[in-house]
């Protein structure tokens, strides 16, 4: 036990932080192209087409994976601005404000593919659809909090106040898409429910789990790099700074 | 503890009536902002009054988020914010007291203007009792929720845009709810769900959000 | 002028060390640290201060004098350390860090629209005093502001807004004063006033900590701390 506690302070020292990551970045952007590469082969060539949609449902393998990346970034960068807050870890400060803007592009992706997807399948580029616009306000809260970071001059102060805005935004998304919800089921006539295709092939399934890995890598390794920077940028006068970019000069 | 809560309610009404023409400014936002959605979508009754509902609670919400940015920043500049967290009393407390003030001072004027902007738009008596209802949960929603924004701005340049940014989103359920209290009671329908999840969400707001606010107070102070 | 003559002729010590009730506690500094953006500006700090004494904090701007005596408010969090109001964190004391003691910052922190009068009832009654108006005038015109208590604050020159922030902080009756540079802008007549105080406060086993530019001799324990 007391192992383990030693191991996670060590990796929460920024000099450790940044060896580490730096050993990991390449493995994981490795990992990235290789699912892409597998996960587009099996979406777009194996798979077979949709017996409603036709092709227009391959769409499906960018939308779905951003999504969830775009939804499960917020709280993950919500639970680290907690931490960071809390109790003052400045590398889970680090890692909130690292998240950021990769959940923003995610977000902004299944917005894009969905606005993509919605004009062969509903005749529209967007409906007010209750996902659509939970999506839309999601980017709104990621746009927030990148403002307010970048408002605040002072480092810390930066940190704690977008700590806040964070933890106010995650405690909303749920109000805010269960409102929006019904909001859509008492206007019925204005859109058209999405169904999810009651039963998918194993292959689709397969393609789009290997789909949301290749996201997953993708974010990791984006967000360690981000991070790694910011490190650097706060720590620029600690002595272990000038011996690592001396020996990689 | 309330006699001090109470000194702070009585200074802000004070202050307030001293320099009326800042809750009139936002009386008067609302008033021209509803006041020329005719002229933009043309002055079909039946139309405005379909569309009557968003648009008088979309124009609220923005007359009361114009307003937020004079919440803290006036105690901020002359140093009363500072003086406050010293104050026995939990800070708060103390925000919840100065956002209770603010409502009384931005948010009831809007809710008691908003029958006299609903003729203009051809709702009927009962609609625009529902209206002014709504009006009254909702608005209280809407201060406590901006305040959070208020003091997360306190000291910044371009301060008013950046709480538009980060508050404008979580008006979302308010405006849903409030606007479709409304527009239940036009088709006809019961909006007593809708007022039940606004009075909830207004208890919820009353407990929550003054804690949050507090900290931003503090973080922005440190 | 003449009032000024009017606070010599005052007898000392009408608030009483026993009505602080606290005379035994010492304000402690342990280990204290700051930083202001990316910039350490101290570390290390100690200091303890015992009733009846003042501590002047000097240093260059920016060495981090207004940021120490935030620290010592509890208005900012320290990077590192403590500071301790006999026991207690400053910032956890029993009935709130304004209770042991009155912060006198950069600003007034009067309101305009306010009179001076109305000013420092609310501040007393908003620190959960009991609210004297007599004594408010009282303090008005011992510090030579007789006759401006029904003006709103914005009439007020910048030393007579000085002198109604100075009413206050008497009037709140504190052990400790934090006074951040309180001779700033301040004529030479109510530099007087307020060395005055200053001095009757530590006779009354009060405790101060002060920064100020210019070298005021204070008859009284005086400690100096030198930052940078």
């Amino acid at each position: 036990m007391s192992e383990r506690s030693i191991q996670w302070f060590r990796f929460t020292a920024p000099a450790n932080f940044y060896d580490l990551a730096g050993r990991l970045i390449p493995w994981f952007a490795a990992l990235t192209i290789a699912l892409f590469a597998v996960g587009l082969y099996l979406g777009l060539v194996v798979a077979p087409p949709d017996y409603q949609q036709g092709d227009s449902y391959r769409i499906m393998y960018i939308h779905v994976p951003t999504a969830w990346m775009g939804m499960f970034l917020y709280v993950l960068m919500a639970v680290y601005a907690a931490i960071g807050l809390i109790w003052r870890i400045k590398m889970a400060e680090i890692m909130a404000k690292a998240i950021a803007p990769t959940g923003a592009l995610m977000t902004f992706f299944a917005l894009w593919t969905g606005a993509l997807w919605g004009r062969p399948t509903w005749g529209v580029y967007w409906v007010w659809d209750a996902r659509l616009t939970s999506m839309l306000i999601l980017l709104f809260l990621y746009l927030g909090y990148m403002a307010l970071h970048a408002a605040i001059d002072d480092r810390q102060r930066a940190s704690n106040a977008s700590a806040v805005l964070a933890m106010v935004g995650v405690v909303n998304v749920p109000i805010i898409y269960f409102s929006v919800q019904w909001w859509n089921t008492l206007h019925q006539g204005a859109s058209i429910t999405v169904t999810d295709a009651p039963t998918m092939a194993t292959i689709m399934f397969v393609t789009l789990l290997i789909m949301t890995l290749a996201a997953w890598m993708y974010s990791i390794a984006v967000v360690l790099a981000r991070a790694r920077i910011e490190v650097l940028e706060r720590e620029r006068k600690a002595t272990w700074v000038r011996e690592r970019l001396e020996t990689e000069s | 503890m309330f006699r001090s809560l109470f000194a702070l309610l009585r200074r802000d009404l004070t202050l307030a009536l001293r320099r009326p023409q800042d809750a009139l400014t936002v009386v008067g936002f609302f008033v021209v902002v509803v006041s020329l959605f005719p002229l933009g979508i043309g002055p079909d009754p039946e139309f405005l009054r379909s569309l009557a509902p968003g648009v008088l609670w979309v124009a609220a919400l923005l007359a009361v988020m114009l307003s937020l940015e004079r919440l803290f920043s006036d105690d901020y500049r002359d140093g009363t914010l500072e003086q406050m967290l010293l104050v026995p009393e939990p800070l708060g407390l103390l925000v919840l007291t100065k956002t209770f003030a603010h409502w009384l001072i931005t948010g009831l004027p809007l809710v008691l203007i908003s029958p006299l902007l609903a003729v203009q738009l051809n709702l009927r008596v009962d609609e625009i009792v529902m209206l002014m209802f709504a009006l009254l949960l909702g608005t209280p929603i809407l201060s406590l929720i901006g305040s959070i924004g208020a003091a997360l701005t306190l000291g910044l340049r371009g301060g008013g845009v950046l709480i538009a940014l980060l508050i404008l989103p979580l008006y979302v359920p308010p405006l849903i709810l409030g606007a479709g209290a409304v527009d239940a009671v036009m088709h006809g329908a019961s909006a007593q769900a809708h007022l039940s999840l606004l009075g909830a969400m207004m208890v919820f707001a009353l407990f929550a959000t003054p804690w949050a606010t507090a900290a931003a107070v503090r973080i922005m102070l440190d | 002028m003449p009032r000024l003559s009017n606070i010599d002729s005052e007898p000392r010590g009408n608030v009483t060390v026993e009505s602080f009730g606290l005379a035994d506690r010492t304000l402690r500094a342990v280990d204290l640290a700051a930083e202001r953006g990316e910039r350490r500006l101290f570390e290390h700090l100690h200091f303890t201060l015992s009733p009846g004494h003042l501590l002047q904090v000097s240093g260059r701007n920016g060495s981090g004098k207004t940021s120490l005596l935030r620290i010592i408010s509890g208005l900012s969090r320290a990077t590192h350390g403590e500071v301790f109001w006999g026991e207690e964190r400053i910032r956890a004391v029993d009935g709130g860090t304004g209770s042991c003691l009155g912060y006198l910052g950069h600003h007034n922190a009067l309101k305009e629209d306010l009179t001076a009068q109305e000013n420092i009832l609310f501040a007393v009654r908003l620190g959960g005093g009991t609210p004297n108006a007599d004594s408010a005038i009282s303090m008005l015109e011992r510090l030579g502001l007789a006759g401006y208590e029904d003006l709103p604050a914005r009439f007020l020159s910048q030393g007579q807004k000085r002198r109604v922030a100075l009413a206050r902080l008497l009037l709140q009756r504190r052990p400790i004063w934090i006074l951040d540079e309180p001779y700033a802008a301040l004529d030479v007549q109510v530099i007087d006033v307020l060395r005055h105080s200053i001095e009757t406060h530590l006779a009354e086993r009060g405790m101060i900590v002060i920064t100020t530019h210019q070298a005021v001799d204070i008859d009284g324990d005086c400690h100096n701390l030198h930052l940078g």
